[in-house]
């Protein structure tokens, strides 16, 4: 990598055991500051491992992450954690407008702004209208909207984001993929983006890990030289994108054979 | 039409027990159900029944807050603190099967008649059912939603007031309505067994008195007393939980 960019988070030989079993062996790759990288590999190449160990949800084993080259020993307020699983990770007791608001109050965030923080942030991601419905009467899109709101009222330097639109339809998948990539821009956060969906995983990334299984290490980085704002019909048509996606196609068919001989 | 349905078997069942009852003739252990109502009315008019409902329930409610109270503190701190779990553990699983009666002869002698005696033995057994189910109750907290609780670094208090009290209250509300029941039961037998106050009391001497009528009319007052605190506990919850209680439903 360019060594007169700061990474704002560094994984240096990383190993991560549960038990007997290596997940993670000697990982070691940066995001730079302001970058979207995302992370590919076959299921149990170890990406979402490598996402909570870079939130602080996980200590690794051995070696260090650092995090504005700091090293991290927790989960920290300025990274903000996208969950998959949306409908567990939000408060259903509480309104759309609550749970945004839970990150404010864990922000200690004064009470007298956080009415209209919550309604910016709403706005943002277009719920606007849906402040006063609980999570079970939105639908997936929404409610992972809603998840991003509150990870956005942490005002993050980084957003982590693990298969954040995995289980939503292709529609929903690409629309919330545009807006996620406007609101990175606008916000200027890092993101580091955890996804087994490889066409994604180039439409949205400046650069993209390829993760090799048993244990989780690199096995290819791809530098994304698509000029942005990005379309789903002409980026996805671009030659350049055609031939990143054979690229990982390729290195990840080859991983995955090789894991299995 | 469906109310008037429902009602048909126990209207039935009270002629049969009516015209059963006469055909006996004078017993000392049933009486005809009209007799029965006559005899209630009576002990509602002169003051005996509403007495001795007063003692019953004071008794009742006061074991169950003492009781629940205890039991959900200990309840919850077990759910949260692992190493506290595991060192209770074993004491607790050998004096969760000693019945909450058989404590009688401890509280007689410490406490001697009266509504301490009953009031702790009520409290005994409304303990239980809270502490082992908002341990669950806690353990149960969808683990996401835990480091949800981590990832935005809430303090434990937070944590506890903002994520785990409110995930696991609906459950704890069930405890709670189980335990209102079980107050009510233990409260009525303690007052059968030794303790001369209450409903239970009432009906124990009535029948001791040869006066069916006037027992039988403390029993039937005993389940109305039992039927509208489940009632009330339930159109509470449903106020109280509502919307999350919908969403626990649909899980």
């Amino acid at each position: 990598m360019n060594g007169s960019e700061p990474a704002l988070i560094e994984f240096r030989e990383v190993d991560l055991a549960f038990g007997d079993h290596l997940v993670l062996g000697k990982l070691s790759f940066a995001v730079r500051r302001g970058e979207v990288v995302c992370m590919v590999g076959s299921s149990g190449s170890g990406k979402t491992t490598a996402l909570r160990v870079a939130s602080g949800l996980i200590r690794p084993t051995r070696g260090e992450v650092t995090f504005a080259g700091a090293p991290v020993r927790g989960p920290r307020r300025d990274v903000a954690i996208v969950f998959q699983d949306y409908s567990k990770a939000l408060l259903p007791w509480r309104r759309a407008a609550g749970n945004v608001a839970l990150a404010l109050e864990a922000m200690g965030a004064p009470r007298a702004e956080r009415r209209d923080r919550i309604a910016a942030l709403l706005k943002r991601v277009g719920l606007a209208a849906f402040a006063d419905k609980y999570p079970s009467q939105m639908s997936g899109g929404m409610q992972q909207r809603l998840q991003i709101a509150r990870c956005l009222a942490q005002e993050p330097a980084a957003l982590m984001m693990d298969e954040p639109f995995g289980a939503l339809d292709e529609m929903t998948r690409q629309t919330l993929q545009d807006e996620m990539l406007d609101i990175a821009r606008g916000t200027g956060a890092t993101i580091f983006f955890v996804t087994h969906d490889l066409e994604e995983a180039i439409y949205l990334g400046d650069r993209v890990i390829g993760l090799k299984p048993h244990p989780g290490r690199v096995g290819v980085e791809l530098a994304v030289d698509l000029p942005r704002p990005r379309n789903q019909v002409t980026t996805r048509e671009s030659p350049e994108f055609l031939r990143l996606r054979h690229k990982l196609y390729d290195f990840i068919y080859a991983s995955e054979s090789g894991a299995r001989t | 039409m469906k109310a008037a349905k429902a009602l048909v078997f126990p209207v039935v069942l009270i002629i049969l027990a009516e015209i059963g009852a006469r055909a006996g003739g004078p017993s000392d252990s049933v009486a005809p159900p009209s007799e029965i109502f006559a005899t209630f009315l009576d002990a509602l008019r002169d003051g005996s029944l509403l007495a001795a409902t007063r003692d019953t329930l004071i008794s009742a409610f006061a074991g169950l807050l003492v009781g629940a109270g205890l039991g959900l503190a200990v309840g919850l701190a077990l759910g949260s603190i692992r190493t506290l779990d595991r060192l209770l553990e074993l004491a607790l699983e050998l004096l969760r099967p000693v019945p909450s009666v058989a404590v009688i002869p401890i509280a007689l002698v410490a406490l001697g008649f009266g509504y301490s005696l009953e009031i702790a033995i009520v409290a005994v057994a409304c303990f239980w059912p809270l502490l082992i189910l908002s341990r669950a109750a806690v353990r149960g907290v969808e683990p996401r939603l835990i480091e949800v609780a981590r990832a935005l670094r809430l303090s434990p208090l937070q944590e506890t007031l903002k994520i785990v009290a409110p995930a696991a209250l609906p459950r704890i509300f069930v405890a709670f309505r189980l335990a209102a029941g079980v107050s009510l039961v233990v409260a009525v037998t303690v007052e059968i067994a030794v303790n001369p106050q209450g409903l239970g009391y009432e009906a124990m001497t009535a029948g001791q008195a040869l006066r069916p009528a006037l027992m039988l009319a403390y029993v039937a007052w005993i389940g109305v007393v039992g039927y509208a605190l489940n009632v009330l506990l339930i159109l509470a919850q449903h106020r109280l939980f509502g919307q999350a209680g919908r969403v626990e439903a649909a899980r």
